[in-house]
């Protein structure tokens, strides 16, 4: 359980709850932790030696600017690209450098920036497939804990609908139930709402904060910056494959870096001639 | 046209239609299986595999299917292998039309999005599952036109093997024509039994496009 307390995404998180300092979560074992991790393609350098650990329970958010390297570093760590340097631990374990197994790869979860659920199936079905055929789940059991999960992002009605009848929003929370089907170790969540019309991004972040405060394990890539500072436990900010400050919530209102001050006034919108 | 001469044909169409039937359902279902092994072998770019494949297809479908069967007619028994007209035939509409259905399965799965693959990995399926469940049946909703058309195709291109006497339609009509010169007649029940197995195959062509259509 989270021993955080989140109200929701517009929320001014500055009074901060005990568990968010700006340190990983002290003393806790990291379930994910990326070592020393380089990733280049052809002479670029798109990830150079970043360490970065996401604790039991503690939800990160990567930040920085477009095509810094984020999507890629999601990608290097559920091993959709492999890396060149360094390497990948989840629960302490070495995950990268080989082919991984089917099992490494089901205990990490992800949700993509695009609609990507199965159009050739019904929503139910995207969400029971991989704990039936990867875990080897009865169907029965797999569709109740599929229609407990459907219900929890409330779409418990288009159980059977085809994804191509649903709206985008719609479509993303299915997403999420399918990657949480899986019971994954750590979800990585990379712009998720990024292809939403704007009246559909609160209701998938909505659900991203209660998983969080359920207490999932979350690495999260994010340019909806309120949300980002409602729900981080800490903040990574990267920059040209470095990660360039890495702290506490109040990253948003008080960062350190020249980087991170430059990347967080792209946000802002001010008049010339008047005061902010 | 003398319809006399038409009935009294009709039985000899009707044995030779069996014969082309015959050929063409086993010709298509091995095309078919052959056609997507070299496909999802291409896809994966299996090592040594992959060329041997794209070398296959050239051939198949760069050369005149009466060279093929009679390559695989006259010129294997030479190495020691003897197949019966009806194998020759069939194999011999397999290896044309497998070069053929292969383009047409490849061309739909490279249309499915890289992210189904990548989610579906995500996900934990192995490469199998993901193409079982995922990708394939995708592929499918887009492959059926062109495997349809080549479906036609390899029926119609069954009538080579009158080319090694095998007593198919063509095989039929060509013998009438030469022994009787009642061309009309034959011809008349050479195209009455090519449109009872061709019209029915574009029938249930598109049916299954609609069976496949999703919608993205
Ligand atoms: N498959 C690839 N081949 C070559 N270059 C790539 C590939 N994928 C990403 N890149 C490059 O790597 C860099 C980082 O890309 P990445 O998608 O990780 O950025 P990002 O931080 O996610 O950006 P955005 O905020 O726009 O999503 C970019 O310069 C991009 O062009
Ligand atoms: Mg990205």
């Amino acid at each position: 359980m989270s021993d955080r307390t989140r109200a929701s995404i517009p929320a001014n998180s500055t009074s901060a709850p005990t568990a968010q300092s700006s340190a990983p979560l002290s003393g806790r074992q990291p379930v994910l932790e990326l070592r020393n991790v380089t990733k280049r393609f052809g002479p670029l350098t798109v990830l150079d030696g970043i360490d970065l650990s996401v604790a039991q329970g503690e939800v990160v958010v990567l930040v920085g600017p477009s095509g810094c390297g984020k999507s890629t570093l999601l990608r290097c760590t559920v091993g959709l690209e492999q890396i060149d340097g360094g390497e990948v631990l989840l629960d302490g374990e070495v995950v990268s450098g080989r082919e991984r197994t089917q099992q490494d790869r089901s205990r990490m979860g992800m949700v993509f920036q695009s609609y990507d659920l199965f159009p050739n199936m019904s929503v139910i079905d995207n969400v029971t497939l991989a704990p039936t055929i990867v875990r080897g789940q009865s169907q029965k059991d797999a569709r109740e804990k599929a229609k407990a999960l459907l219900a929890r992002v409330g779409l418990a009605d288009r159980a059977d609908a085809r994804p191509s009848t649903l709206s985008g929003g719609q479509q993303q929370r299915v997403a999420i139930c399918r990657a949480l089907a899986m019971e994954p170790e750590v979800l990585l969540l990379d712009e998720v709402t990024a292809a939403l019309d704007p009246e559909m991004v609160h209701e998938v972040l909505q659900v991203v904060l209660e998983l969080a405060d359920d207490g999932l394990t979350m690495l999260i890539v994010t340019h909806e910056m309120s949300f980002a500072q409602a729900i981080a436990d800490r903040v990574v900010m990267l920059d040209a494959g470095h990660i360039v400050e890495e702290g506490g919530p109040e990253f948003f209102t008080n960062p350190k870096t020249e980087r991170a001050k430059a990347f967080l006034r792209t946000f802002e919108f001010h008049r010339s001639g008047r005061d902010s | 046209m003398d319809w006399g001469l038409v009935h009294a044909y009709t039985p000899l169409f009707v044995t030779a239609l069996r014969v082309t039937l015959m050929v063409s359902a086993g010709g298509v279902a091995a095309a078919l299986v052959v056609g997507l092994l070299v496909a999802i072998v291409r896809l994966w770019h299996v090592p040594v595999l992959d060329q041997l494949s794209i070398a296959y297809v050239e051939v198949a479908r760069n050369t005149p299917s009466l060279v093929q069967l009679f390559f695989l007619y006259f010129g294997l028994p030479k190495l020691g292998i003897l197949l019966s007209q009806e194998t020759c035939a069939i194999v011999c509409l397999a290896f044309l039309g497998g070069g053929y259905m292969a383009e047409a399965f490849r061309a739909a799965l490279v249309a499915v999005p890289p992210i189904q693959h990548e989610s579906a990995q995500v996900l934990g399926l192995t490469r199998r599952q993901a193409m079982r469940h995922v990708v394939l049946p995708q592929a499918m909703a887009q492959a059926t036109p062109a495997l349809v058309a080549n479906v036609v195709f390899l029926v119609k291109e069954s009538s080579v093997v009158s080319g090694i006497a095998l007593a198919d339609l063509m095989y039929v009509a060509k013998d009438i024509i030469g022994q009787s010169y009642d061309t009309v007649e034959a011809l008349f029940l050479l195209v009455v039994a090519y449109a009872i197995i061709l019209l029915p195959i574009s029938a249930v062509g598109s049916a299954i496009e609609r069976r496949f259509a999703y919608g993205r």
